[in-house]
């Protein structure tokens, strides 16, 4: 066997591996796929729109999201600056996994980028610090799946949403605020979880009563951020980290 | 092209510049300054708590009880857990106050 067939056979089962451990994210992912489409349809996108948002971006929370300000007829360049501060997070990640990917070619690293999720960071992480290469060929077993299914999911969702005759009684109008709540209780463990709540919660809903949506979200995540930072640094924990 | 066409893309340039701006910016610093990385942390529960907060207000029972179930079951379960608890209380008290 040439040198070429044991480093291709290498990649060919670094890849399975890679698949193996995506499937957990495949499967907790499927239901916000689908629910995402539904939603996506019950906010004015066509199933093609629901489709390609989901084939472009990429990026669950954030869709979620734009979806909700597009149903409430927010001005477009607020929609994608949430968009950009809801997936702002994944800077974070950038800056923690270009040096576990640095040695792939460009090319492979610009799609490796594209498919950076927060299960995708996760695990590739705890990959690189058990001393193990992240390769090219088992990131992409890892993300791959992922990324197929989540945009399936999400054109079946916007298919079957449209057949859903009463959307009220089935809570789809609410789901969102659930999910989004969620979101920010999975946040709690983080340095100032609970002032940062509070004050972005009060500045969005004066912000509601007062301004009009859709201001109140800007106004309300402004709030949050800036007392995030004019609190001293010990009292956001980011000191003590290594 | 249509205004929900270019809000897609441009929604997709602004992920992909946040997937490879850490990469490209962040890293070629060696510190970032302890109150910015405070303000990074908080970005997330700061824009999602924007969403649910008005909302909470101006819903009903089965909306608040919906969502009290969700932050009780959120001490516990994961997402998916927290989640499917919340939707299934707000899909009956609805069938119940309308």
């Amino acid at each position: 066997m040439s040198a070429q067939a044991i480093s291709e056979n290498g990649a060919r089962s670094d890849f399975w591996q890679g698949v193996r451990l995506s499937m957990p994210v495949v499967v907790a992912s499927a239901p916000f796929a689908l629910l995402f489409g539904a939603i996506a349809v019950d906010n004015g996108f066509s199933v093609l729109e629901a489709f390609l948002m989901s084939a472009l971006v990429f990026g669950g929370a954030s869709q979620m999201v734009g979806i909700e300000l597009f149903g409430q007829h927010v001005a477009p360049w607020l929609i994608v600056l949430s968009i950009f501060a809801v997936n702002f997070r994944h800077v974070l990640y950038s800056a923690g996994i270009g040096r576990r990917i640095a040695h792939w070619p460009l090319f492979q690293q610009a799609l490796g980028y594209f498919i950076l999720t927060d299960p995708q960071f996760a695990v590739a992480e705890r990959k690189a610090e058990a001393g193990e290469t992240v390769g090219f060929a088992w990131y992409l077993g890892l993300g791959l799946p992922v990324y197929v299914f989540w945009v399936v999911e999400s054109a079946l969702g916007a298919v079957f949403g449209k057949l859903i005759p009463d959307t009220h009684a089935l809570g789809i109008d609410f789901l969102l605020p659930i999910y989004f709540l969620g979101l920010v209780m999975g946040f709690r463990k983080r340095p100032l979880w609970l002032p940062v709540v509070m004050a972005s919660a009060a500045a969005s809903i004066i912000a509601y009563k007062t301004v009009g949506s859709p201001w109140h979200v800007s106004i309300g995540a402004i709030a949050g951020v800036l007392l995030a930072v004019i609190l001293p640094p010990h009292h956001s924990g980011v000191e003590a980290r290594p | 092209m249509s205004t929900t066409l270019w809000i897609i893309i441009a929604g997709a340039v602004a992920t992909y510049l946040t997937r490879i701006g850490g990469y490209l910016v962040i890293s070629r610093f060696e510190n970032i300054h302890p109150r910015v990385e405070a303000g990074l942390n908080a970005v997330p529960a700061a824009v999602l708590t924007t969403l649910v907060a008005p909302a909470a207000l101006t819903a009903g029972p089965a909306e608040w009880a919906a969502l009290i179930v969700t932050a009780l079951v959120s001490l516990r379960g994961g997402l998916m857990a927290m989640f499917l608890a919340g939707a299934a209380v707000l899909i009956l008290a609805r069938q119940f106050v309308g």
